[in-house]
């Protein structure tokens, strides 16, 4: 019930937004939007952008990995010297290098994977114009792309994508700005702290003094949701009180976390003029995740055999989970921040029981492409459909097509790289994660359990998602390197060859449709694209799921656990 | 079908396939198909281990048998390859032979005649081909006529009317002459040949792979780096949970993951697809072109020739007030006698039907005197004694009844205007200044040109007939055909300009020409056919020639095309589906000594680990061998809607490819069971 009344309200706001979404990029803003206009000029003037100057793609990702690498270099610096900035009521040292460097990675390709505890680690001022911003600029990066990326369908003969900073600025202006500056006002209204005063110490009812950890919080919790960042201000990330207090905050983050990649469909559909592709692409999505929350949900009401057998616990399975939550938010959480690569937690996915995990890693592992990141989950999710409609055309006879553009050998290649690239990376991580002493050092538990934590760990990073499994101690120097690499891959791998398509497909002519072409808007198309992700995903991660999560099932099943 | 599949296994090339297969195990040439090498370094890997450890004494059986079925996988492989080059190589074996045996008699620039071998003559050289030759180069005659039989390349046995100027001039290297004398001028340098790219389409070594084909080779070769790094990444996986995997094993996962079935199969498709379309008598200079075939919406015809017979028949004779039928008949005859243009004889069959006399009795009158259409007058007729029998276009006979004192009466001129306005031909008949009446001329379709045209938009494309008459006709003739558009009072440059037309809304156009005239167009279309029998110019800007010189060939060009798409298609999602049920075989095989429990993913219940692991991969070989008929016969293609089109061959080869190998996989292992109790 909980989950239908959630889904209703989700559609009925992205709908909108995906409309709204659209008129921005086409450059007709919607009038209650107008009186921004000047600030958007004032922004081009100071930073020197030419409105009107347009990129070809090799510009536009020139662009894209300009802000990237500076954004890293920025975050990189900022850490390690913040103990000599202003904001640092605690006095918080230098960030450790590798801490520092995965923290900077993470952050600018919108992973927000955290290997460390906020409150013991980032200072006021690290956290607000360091981790804050790129929150702000990953997401409208990846939005952005994903506009480019469109751009390629929607033009013909034509050889540029749009000009990247004039997307980004807009992103940021018209959507993200706006949206956190609502989403944190309600937070607020729902006890998400919000202050530059130091760490109170209070008495405790036993009479003991604890430090309480507070900060400007509810700003970037609004950010981290809606732009699928998931960065925690806290460690214990959104299962914290001051992050996530009521129920009702939680159902508002739920909403953010899945309303701009929800929205993008939409987007889509209105900018290219097909509402319907729209609606299909939503509805694969939609799809997805309802079947994947479904066999989270059900595995997880079933609960632990040991624990129901021994009469310790109830049906469900409650370990790791917030009582003000309950089981079905908390599955509808980690299936909600896992398919849009949205880090964030409000339950211990390590408590979660093996049934639960596969979806939730299969969500990570195929590359975030139910919903997915903002932007970029559209883009990933038309690779595969790239890859879709290659099969489909040959099967109806016809040199294969997508939204009327011909796929040829140099978007073969691009969507293969784009597909296959993460998947192998992903696999050589988690292999080396696996045969390496270091890599096994950090595990929480042995055992096939142990196996999933390495392996979500890797998935999470490459997905660009920064979801933690807890369990394993990625704060060392192995796991930072590792991990940081596999964001980088993910984030560069899936963006790259989406502006190189975009590029080779606003080149090329656009075909009408006619009544021997397959057209994306059917219901077919829907099955056949599902069905397309669902094998390539298991072809690739069968092996995978069955040493970790399958394995300890079965094992569950007869009563052994780690 | 069976037939069909018959003429495949036993015909005597099968044999030069077998040793074809052996030979194509060279590295060199495999590396054309990266997926079967990687097969075939697999296979080599499981052999050395084989060696070593029968050599060292330790057990060798099971992996002597996964080594022997990765060779059968290439080997089949490779005669698919093989079956389909054979046909056609074969054919061309022989006209090759024939034509390096040939000589031809060479005109010097300074007059001199001379013997040369065929294969020395080089463009622009002039030579004479006389009765009973073969010709010896591919050209155009400059000079006579003749009658020549084709059959050594298009395999029809009537022979055909070639002659120089107009737009039947081109002869094709290998063609015998029957009677006649020609001269004509060889157009191709040795190696350009019809032949070498009628060669070059069916022989893989020199087939150049079209931009889809290239484009499916690039997502194969992603599948099968992406399996190799699932298959390297598995011992190190199984290791943490303390279980070795054997490395006969790990390449029997392997082979069985990657796309084995497409990637053997992917060269025949090509090839048999271009197999096909030479039995139907088109030879195509690039297979691009065969792909796109399937793409094109809009088809340029010419009226003339490709949709009437291009001539016009008699089909009525009104005669006017106060004349019988009889008398227009006679004159009309009398007028005709000796018109020996198609119409004129029309006009000949049609009065004697009326007259009912049989054509012994027809003689012209002693002292006649024949007067020959001429564009000045625009009629023609007879003379004698006193009478002056005319016929011609309307305006023109009475300007000539008139002269002669007579008047046209309101009702004949009506009529003829009336005719006219639907769309066909008065030709009004005249003994000096009376006017005796009208024949109407109509423009005859071709036999079947309705159906086909259905049959094209069943395909998803539209017909635009293109004419230099007037609307009105052009209207009549389009409706009576059922195409979707006409362009009427065309000029040859119009050709041009409508193609581009269309291109420029997003459509793939197809033309169809054989004049010099039709050149540019040719050039412009996305698929442009030219008849064999059209100029040289015509057929070197086509990317396929039409052997017999019939203009509904595109039906069968675009249905080729399309059913290369679909089996490559087809058998793509076939090959990956599988992949799920070796899984389902493998992993619970490589797991389910040390974790018993694993064996719930042991669905098909396979008897033994090594059992499952054969039975996998034996069924990853033969299906190569089953899937042969069909990659050589194409998937049937039924002209659909595309949803339906796609629904239906999703079941087959998507479903159908997610079910049968559990069957098949099941079914092999409870024959490998049933040998091993044998003993």
């Amino acid at each position: 019930m909980y989950f239908i009344i959630f889904f209703i309200v989700l559609l009925l706001l992205a709908v909108p937004l995906g409309r709204y979404i659209a008129s921005v990029f086409s450059g007709q803003q919607p009038l209650f939007m107008r009186w921004l206009r000047p600030v958007e000029r004032i922004i081009y003037r100071l930073c020197g952008i030419d409105e009107g100057e347009e990129m070809t793609w090799k510009q536009y990702a020139g662009s894209f990995c300009i802000l990237t690498l500076f954004g890293i270099a920025f975050l990189f610096i900022l850490e390690r010297i913040q103990g000599g900035l202003p904001f640092n009521p605690q006095h918080l040292g230098a960030v450790r290098w590798d801490t520092a460097l995965n923290t900077a990675i993470s952050f600018a390709t919108n992973t927000n994977w955290q290997s460390y505890g906020g409150e013991t680690t980032m200072a006021y001022f690290t956290q607000m114009l360091g981790l804050t911003t790129p929150n702000f600029v990953s997401a409208a990066a990846g939005i952005a792309s994903c506009i480019a990326f469109l751009r390629g369908f929607m033009r013909k003969s034509c050889s540029t994508i749009g000009n990247f900073w004039v997307d980004v600025t807009r992103s940021i202006l018209y959507i993200l700005l706006p949206l956190s500056i609502i989403c944190s006002v309600v937070l607020v209204s729902q006890g998400v702290v919000q202050t530059f005063r130091g760490y109170p110490r209070v008495q405790t009812m036993e009479g003991e003094s604890q430090v309480i950890a507070v900060g400007p919080a509810a700003s970037q919790v609004a950010i981290k949701q809606l732009g699928s960042n998931g960065g925690g201000f806290f460690n214990a990330n959104s299962s914290h009180p001051f992050e996530n207090p009521t129920p009702f905050s939680g159902f508002v983050e739920l909403l953010a976390i899945l309303l701009i990649p929800a929205a993008m469909p939409f987007a889509f559909g209105a900018l290219t003029n097909r509402r319907r592709a729209g609606w299909v692409f939503f509805c694969s999505m939609a799809l997805l995740f309802c079947v994947g929350f479904l066999i989270a949900a059900s595995a997880e009401h079933r609960g632990n055999p040991l624990f129901t057998g021994a009469g310790i616990a109830g049906n469900a399975n409650m370990e790791g989970k917030e009582v003000r939550f309950g089981v079905t938010e908390s599955v509808l959480w980690g299936q909600a921040t896992t398919v849009t690569s949205n880090g964030s937690v409000n339950a211990m996915h390590d408590s979660f029981l093996p049934g639960t995990s596969i979806p939730l890693i299969f969500n990570m592992a195929i590359g975030e492409v139910i919903f997915g990141g903002v932007g970029v989950g559209l883009i990933g999710i038309f690779f595969y459909a790239i890859l879709t409609m290659f099969l489909c055309g040959l099967m109806i006879g016809r040199t294969p097509e997508l939204l009327g553009k011909k796929l040829e050998p140099l978007e073969m290649v691009m969507a293969v790289i784009a597909l296959i690239g993460p998947c192998v990376f992903l696999l050589i991580m988690i292999a080396v994660g696996v045969a390496s002493p270091l890599g096994l050092a950090s595990r929480g538990n042995l055992g096939p359990h142990g196996f999933t934590e390495i392996v979500y760990a890797c998935a999470s990073a490459m997905g660009n998602n920064g979801s933690a499994f807890a369990g394993l101690s990625a704060n060392t120097i192995f796991y930072n390197l590792l991990t940081g690499f596999g964001m980088l891959a993910g984030r560069f791998l899936t963006i790259l060859p989406a502006l190189f398509i975009a590029g080779s497909l606003a080149r090329k002519r656009t075909f009408p449709t006619s009544s021997a072409t397959f057209p994306v808007e059917n219901p077919l198309f829907i099955v056949i694209l599902c069905g397309v992700i669902v094998i390539v995903g298991a072809l690739t991660f069968f092996p995978v799921l069955v040493i970790g999560p399958f394995l300890e099932h079965l094992q569950l099943m007869s009563g052994i656990m780690f | 079908m069976t037939a069909q599949r018959k003429n495949l296994w036993q015909s005597e090339l099968t044999g030069a396939a077998l040793r074809g297969s052996f030979v194509k195990l060279n590295p060199v040439t495999l590396w054309r198909s990266p997926v079967m090498l990687v097969v075939e370094l697999g296979a080599l890997t499981t052999t050395v281990i084989t060696i070593v450890d029968s050599v060292a004494g330790g057990k060798f059986w099971f992996d002597f048998q996964i080594s022997l079925w990765l060779w059968f996988t290439v080997l089949f492989a490779n005669f698919a390859e093989a079956l389909a080059e054979g046909r056609g190589k074969a054919q061309a074996e022989t006209l090759r032979r024939t034509r390096s045996e040939t000589h031809g008699t060479k005109v010097f620039p300074d007059g001199h005649v001379e013997q040369v071998p065929a294969l020395m003559l080089g463009k622009g050289d002039i030579v004479v081909v006389d009765a009973g030759e073969l010709v010896p180069g591919d050209g155009e005659i400059v000079q006579g006529v003749a009658l020549v039989d084709e059959s050594a390349i298009t395999g029809e046995s009537a022979p055909v009317v070639r002659e120089a100027g107009g737009d039947r001039s081109g002869i094709t290297g290998g063609t015998k002459i029957l009677s006649g004398r020609i001269t004509a001028r060889i157009s191709t340098d040795p190696g350009d040949t019809f032949l070498d790219h009628m060669v070059a389409m069916v022989e893989s070594a020199k087939r150049q792979k079209t931009p889809n084909e290239i484009a499916l080779e690039i997502l194969l070769v992603g599948l099968t780096i992406l399996f190799l790094v699932v298959v390297l990444a598995l011992p190190v996986f199984a290791s943490y949970i303390h279980v070795s995997i054997s490395i006969s094993v790990l390449v029997a996962l392997l082979v069985c993951l990657m796309p084995t079935t497409i990637g053997g199969l992917l060269p025949a498709i090509g090839i048999a697809g271009m197999d096909r379309l030479l039995r139907k008598n088109v030879i195509s200079l690039s297979g691009r072109a065969v792909e796109a075939a399937g793409d094109v919406d809009v088809v340029l015809l010419d009226k003339t020739g490709t949709i009437t017979l291009g001539s016009r028949m008699a089909t009525d004779f009104i005669p006017a007030d106060g004349v019988s039928g009889e008398e227009l008949a006679e004159a009309a005859l009398f007028s005709s006698l000796a018109d020996e243009t198609p119409e004129g004889r029309s006009i000949v069959v049609l009065a004697k039907q009326k007259v009912g006399i049989r054509s012994q009795d027809i003689h012209p009158p002693e002292n006649a005197v024949f007067i020959p259409f001429s564009v000045e007058t625009r009629m023609s007729g007879i003379n004698w004694d006193v009478r002056e029998i005319r016929k011609g276009a309307a305006d023109a006979v009475e300007e000539f009844a008139r002269s002669r004192g007579g008047e046209v009466s309101g009702r004949v001129t009506r009529t003829a205007d009336n005719i006219a306005l639907e769309g066909e031909t008065p030709l009004l008949v005249a003994d000096g200044k009376r006017v005796l009446g009208i024949i109407r001329l109509k423009d005859v379709l071709k036999q079947n040109i309705p159906e086909r045209i259905a049959r094209l938009r069943g395909l998803g494309i539209q017909s635009v007939m293109i004419t230099g008459d007037n609307s009105i006709t052009a209207a009549s003739i389009a409706a009576e055909a059922g195409l979707d558009d006409f362009f009427a009072q065309a000029k040859p440059e119009t050709k041009l300009g409508l193609i581009r037309k269309y291109q420029e809304m997003g459509h793939l156009v197809a033309m169809i020409g054989d004049g010099t005239n039709d050149a540019p167009a040719l050039a412009q279309a996305d698929v442009a056919v030219a008849m064999n029998a059209g100029t040289q110019v015509a057929r070197e800007a086509a990317n396929m020639i039409d052997l017999d010189s019939t203009p509904t060939k595109l039906l069968d060009i675009v249905e080729i095309g399309k059913q290369i798409l679909i089996t490559r298609g087809a058998l793509t999602t076939f090959s990956i589906a599988n992949d799920v049920a070796k899984y389902f075989a493998i992993i619970p095989a490589v797991f389910v000594v040390q974790y018993p429990r694993l064996n719930v993913l042991n669905v098909m219940h396979l008897a033994t680990p090594a059992s499952a692991v054969l039975a996998a991969v034996i069924f990853n070989a033969i299906i190569i061998p089953m899937l042969i008929p069909l990659a050589l016969h194409g998937v049937s293609y039924r002209p659909s809607s595309a949803v339906s089109l796609l629904k239906r061959n999703m079941f087959i080869y998507g479903f159908g490819g997610l079910a049968l190998p559990f069957l098949g996989i099941k079914l092999l292992d409870m024959i490998i069971v049933a040998f091993k109790h044998i003993p």
